[in-house]
């Protein structure tokens, strides 16, 4: 991207308390972790404007400056806390290097356009701000527990030699305990028979419901409609009380076929909204076309609905099959002991015994996730491309 | 196209297999209700490892206890009892058996008699608190504290009276989010006779002297709700000391490695046992009856204590009690019930927390939110 606006250096009246508020931030979160939160603001404001004056106004060369102030941190780091502390040093320099000249030559005018007011340059670069930091609050849970699950111990600790990055503290054996103990396997191997049969069920029917709700002439549609997707808005836990009793009645509790069942009335209602939504975009005069060349109904779904409609219906189906994979309310109510899930087996070994497998089991299921998703955004874009629908 | 419907035929052919295989092995099965964690698994190696050898029965583990009175109760409204025998404390098991869920048994009858012939129920003796319980251990609530973090010069704490004491021992403390145990070392750490402890409880002021005890911790204390859940906050460190059950911290201890000590005094005794669950058809009755004669004799509940440090709850097993299968080292020392550990001991009373319960239990959770 080239520059749009030619660039100068500011005053230090304006970037030296910018810096400072910055490093007051930092400072914060060093000072939480230490227990005082009030010197961290302190220390990291002061620590950091002077810092930034040093390096702009005595020592002036930038790329030295910046060397140094990561070699500086990260040396202080690691006389405080060891290696981590070191690293995590090192990314503070690195950053406030950045941030120093970035503000100080203006940089942070480049890439906005000329004629916006400060005011707007400082919305732009905080509206980033606020979505980076939105994503971190997100996706920090979810990377915590990946390192977690090489723990040595059988705690959720992270324990010093961890924090010394010595490999003692490190160990596979969580991911040896899911692989050989009966107990996961089981579970695991419950799932897998469990999810890709509700998948099939609330694809096929859910898929049909959506076509049919979709005809100006059936009546009721509204209200069929909410009721079929009213799995989806009662709270879990109602229906999961009202499918044991329902179920208990009909002998369908305490079976693979009952748990098939439930799960699939929960996945109907996402295959429904997904492949309502493609139905939208569907132009019915292929239809009626299909028909006036003499094909049956049944030709035409297969022929030409279905693979218009394909894409909504498979990400209705990877919707109900997270669902099933993930659920645990229901199968707790509808399933016994012999239909125990993964999520179950979670659950238990959560509450039970804080055990480090889980969290090894988290990091695989999350794994296989992020390909799963990947595999099929692939083959989405594939299919659309072999249509001629998009020109990459 | 090709490849999705090569995916979806594989996905039918997967699930038709799973659906085919999933018929076909009820017959000889039989679901047995627990605790989980180490507590199940010793439970798995001292009985129903040599019973399902012995027998060819498969036997399935529900961990499901915590919410044992509540299922039993769902189960007997449905009429569709999936549960063959369920584990619960005491307090839990007389409360089934008054409302019917549970079934009254002859323990004469059914238990095998002690190897002198001494008969089970004078084996068990007064251990057998309800006609439907089958008692299997003893257990104690006690103390773990952090032994790094004792403060210098200081006696590390002996006890339950020592978690009040927050000028000695500064530091976050850990309670069970129950009120038993709780109120009643509140009320004797404030100076109530041992015996007097349930009468002062009854009254609307020993209950609020309780509370007022427990209130000059509150904000240095945190509630955990699972046994596995104290121990992480004492390993973590997050706690300097927790109550919790003492097979719990023996584990942490002896098999973990952790810095922990043990703090004995004032150990609450609780008991542990099977409940039947009432209105079991003929046939699976007779395979669960089969299974506790085997489970709850003298050898079968010396040996469980093998593997966690519960004291059985057979007389004629104490002796037998040896030394742990894997560490090797003696178990007597770790037993609740060992004199130098019971000194100063609690006895849980079940039948007046069976009365009692319900209405504490949301006095407690009231006082929690405060």
């Amino acid at each position: 991207m080239a520059a749009l606006t030619p660039v100068s250096r500011t005053p230090i009246s304006f970037y030296l308390p910018v810096v400072a508020l910055a490093g007051a931030i930092a400072g914060l979160l060093v000072g939480t972790a230490q227990g005082s939160p009030l010197l961290g603001i302190l220390g990291g404001a002061i620590l950091m404007a002077g810092l930034a004056f040093l390096t702009t106004q005595i020592v002036k060369a930038e790329t030295p400056s910046r060397w140094g102030m990561v070699v500086l941190l990260g040396g202080a780091g690691f006389l405080i806390g060891g290696l981590a502390a070191a690293l995590i040093g090192a990314a503070f320099g690195a950053f406030f290097g950045w941030f120093t000249f970035w503000l100080f030559e203006g940089r942070y005018r480049a890439y906005v356009p000329p004629y916006l007011t400060p005011g707007q340059v400082l919305w732009h670069h905080s509206f980033r701000v606020i979505c980076g930091a939105i994503l971190v609050f997100l996706i920090t849970p979810i990377l915590v527990v990946m390192p977690l699950s090489f723990n040595a111990q059988d705690f959720f600790t992270f324990t010093p030699e961890m924090l010394r990055f010595d490999p003692a503290g490190y160990s596979l054996k969580h991911y040896e305990d899911f692989f050989t103990n009966l107990d996961w396997q089981g579970a695991l191997a419950n799932s897998v028979k469990i999810a890709p049969a509700a998948t099939l069920l609330s694809v096929a029917f859910g898929t049909l419901a959506a076509i049919g709700l979709s005809q100006a002439h059936v009546p009721f549609r509204r209200a069929i409609m909410a009721i079929l997707i009213s799995p989806m808005i009662v709270p879990l836990i109602i229906s999961a009380a009202g499918m044991y009793f329902f179920y208990s009645r009909i002998g369908l509790q305490g079976t693979y076929l009952g748990v098939v069942l439930a799960h699939a009335a929960l996945g109907i209602p996402f295959v429904i909204i997904t492949v309502t939504a493609t139905l939208v975009g569907f132009d019915n005069s292929l239809t009626r076309a299909a028909a006036n060349m003499g094909a049956g109904p049944v030709t035409t779904f297969f022929r030409v609905q279905m693979p218009l409609i394909l894409p909504g219906v498979i990400s209705g189906g990877l919707f109900a099959f997270i669902t099933s994979f993930d659920e645990v309310v229901v199968v707790l109510f509808v399933g016994s002991a012999g239909q125990k899930t993964l999520p179950w087996q979670m659950f238990t070994g959560l509450r039970e015994q804080i055990s480090p497998t889980i969290l090894a089991v988290a990091t695989i299921l999350v794994i296989l996730s992020i390909a799963l998703l990947t595999v099929v955004e692939m083959l989405r874009r594939r299919s659309e491309r072999l249509r001629g629908m998009s020109p990459g | 196209m090709k490849l999705t419907k090569t995916l979806l035929a594989s996905t039918a052919l997967t699930v038709a297999s799973g659906m085919a295989f999933a018929d076909g092995h009820m017959a000889s099965e039989m679901t047995i209700v627990s605790w989980g964690g180490a507590y199940s698994n010793s439970q798995q190696k001292a009985y129903h490892d040599p019973y399902m050898e012995k027998t060819g029965i498969t036997i399935i583990n529900d961990e499901s206890s915590p919410e044992g009175v509540a299922k039993m109760r769902a189960q007997a409204e449905a009429g569709n009892i999936t549960w063959d025998l369920v584990d619960l404390e005491a307090a839990d098991a007389i409360r089934v058996c008054d409302e019917g869920l549970a079934m009254e048994i002859d323990h004469d009858e059914v238990l095998a008699a002690a190897p002198d012939g001494t008969s089970a129920s004078d084996d068990f003796g007064d251990m057998i608190v309800s006609d439907c319980f089958i008692p299997q251990i003893v257990f104690s609530t006690t103390f773990g504290y952090r032994t790094d973090q004792v403060p210098d010069g200081v006696e590390p704490p002996k006890g339950a009276c020592d978690v009040f004491d927050l000028e000695t021992y500064p530091g976050k403390r850990g309670l069970n989010k129950q009120p038993i145990a709780n109120l009643e070392w509140a009320l004797l750490c404030d100076g109530v006779a041992y015996e007097d402890v349930y009468d002062v409880l009854e009254t609307e002021e020993g209950q609020d002297r309780a509370f007022a005890k427990l209130d000059t911790i509150k904000d240095q204390t945190i509630f955990w709700s699972s046994a596995a859940e104290a121990i992480q906050l004492l390993a973590d460190g997050e706690v300097f000391m927790s109550s919790t059950y003492n097979g719990r911290l023996f584990s942490a201890i002896e098999e973990q490695g952790q810095p922990i000590g043990m703090a004995w005094d004032w150990q609450m005794f609780d008991l542990d046992g099977w409940v039947v669950p009432a209105d079991l058809p003929e046939d699976r009755l007779a395979r669960v009856m089969d299974y506790l004669y085997f489970a709850t004799d003298t050898q079968r509940l010396a040996d469980q204590a093998k593997y966690i440090s519960y004291g059985p709850a057979r007389a004629s097993s104490a002796p037998l009690v040896g030394q742990h299968a894997e560490l090797g080292i003696d178990m007597a020392p770790h037993m609740p019930t060992e004199p130098s550990n019971a000194e100063n001991t609690f006895v849980n009373n079940y039948n007046w927390w069976a009365d009692y319960r319900d209405d504490l239990d949301s006095k407690f959770q009231a006082w929690l939110t405060q």
